[in-house]
């Protein structure tokens, strides 16, 4: 049990990383961008660009913040 | 598109992973034992090889729609990770990635580890440690040659690159035999990090559907636009501590 959570541990840390709310907005992103494509009929190219800089900001902010 | 890119960028990608597996083996081999490191070594890249050799065929038959919409979104996380720790780094928030104190640590475990055979290895703490290293490093060169390689149908471009990569930082190992401390190690993941994401954003969005203007070319103006917004938030975070006066932060662990 032990070796399959860390198995698991590992696979995590190496796709996911140190914040998961990227790896989260990235994939919300994703499907926002495939809905507004193939729903809206919208070209959303512009769409993941901009999530992705907002979720590196975010995630950078939330890394230098004091803890409460 | 042009091999060109896809070359370079997974030869600067595997030339950080490369210095990273090479401190590991340069601490096993100078205070273990070169026989034993070497074999560990060598079962890693076999095991690297047969990995990439079973996967990146079977990636291939798979349709590229989808492929590049898996294969974009993990890209782009991984991307964004490593630009997370090279903005933090170059901030001050984090500490910068140390070869010289890597390799201490490295040294030190391995003068204090008790010598044991096993399995027709003289030395299996050094087998092992090799073993680990090269294959941990070396599993997200796999990662980068595969996907990379299979978005841009063109796997033997990215093995050149990785492959071109392994030989100087091994050429320059043996040669220095030293950790290589003198590499900007954290502007080479600046750059990985940018490459990674503006692929991952690209062959993402591509796999979502989406037709970028000017096609391909639109990689051109990605690319320039993620590093400049990247510059930006290290400029952002710089002004914010020098207004603050002290990191906020300085609890992140250093990890490749």
């Amino acid at each position: 049990m032990n070796r399959i959570k860390a198995f698991g541990a590992f696979w995590y840390d190496f796709v996911i990383g140190d914040d998961w709310h990227v790896a989260a907005l990235i994939v919300a992103g994703l499907g926002l961008t495939a809905i507004l494509t193939h729903v809206a009929g919208v070209n959303a190219w512009w769409l993941l660009p901009l999530v992705a800089f907002a979720a590196l900001g975010w995630s950078l902010l939330r890394a230098t913040s004091p803890r409460k | 598109m042009n091999a060109l890119p896809l070359i370079l960028t997974v030869f600067v990608a595997c030339v950080v992973e490369a210095i990273e597996a090479l401190t590991i083996v340069l601490a096993a081999g100078i205070t273990r034992e070169w026989k034993s490191t070497f074999q560990g070594m060598a079962v890693a890249l076999v095991v690297l090889a047969a990995i990439t050799a079973v996967v990146g065929p079977a990636i291939a038959y798979l349709p590229l729609t989808p492929l590049r919409l898996v294969i974009g979104a993990l890209l782009a996380i991984f991307g964004l990770q490593w630009l997370r720790k090279a903005v933090l780094r170059a901030t001050g928030y984090k500490a910068l990635h140390d070869e010289a104190s890597a390799y201490l640590r490295e040294v030190t475990a391995a003068e204090t580890a008790a010598t044991e055979s096993r399995r027709g290895v003289s030395d299996w703490y050094a087998f092992t440690l090799a073993f680990k290293g090269v294959l941990l490093e070396g599993l997200e060169v796999v990662f980068i040659v595969i996907t990379f390689g299979a978005n841009q149908k063109n796997i033997g471009a990215a093995v050149i690159g990785a492959a071109a990569a392994i030989v100087v930082i091994t050429v320059t190992g043996i040669a220095v035999r030293a950790p290589l401390t003198k590499v900007p190690e954290n502007w080479m993941k600046f750059a990985v990090g940018i490459m990674l994401t503006s692929f991952g954003t690209f062959w993402g969005a591509e796999g979502a559907g989406v037709a970028w203007p000017g096609n391909d070319a639109a990689l051109l103006v990605l690319v320039p636009v993620v590093a400049l917004v990247s510059a930006g938030y290290v400029f952002w975070l710089r002004s914010r501590k020098a207004a603050v006066g002290a990191p906020a932060r300085q609890s992140e662990v250093v990890s490749s």
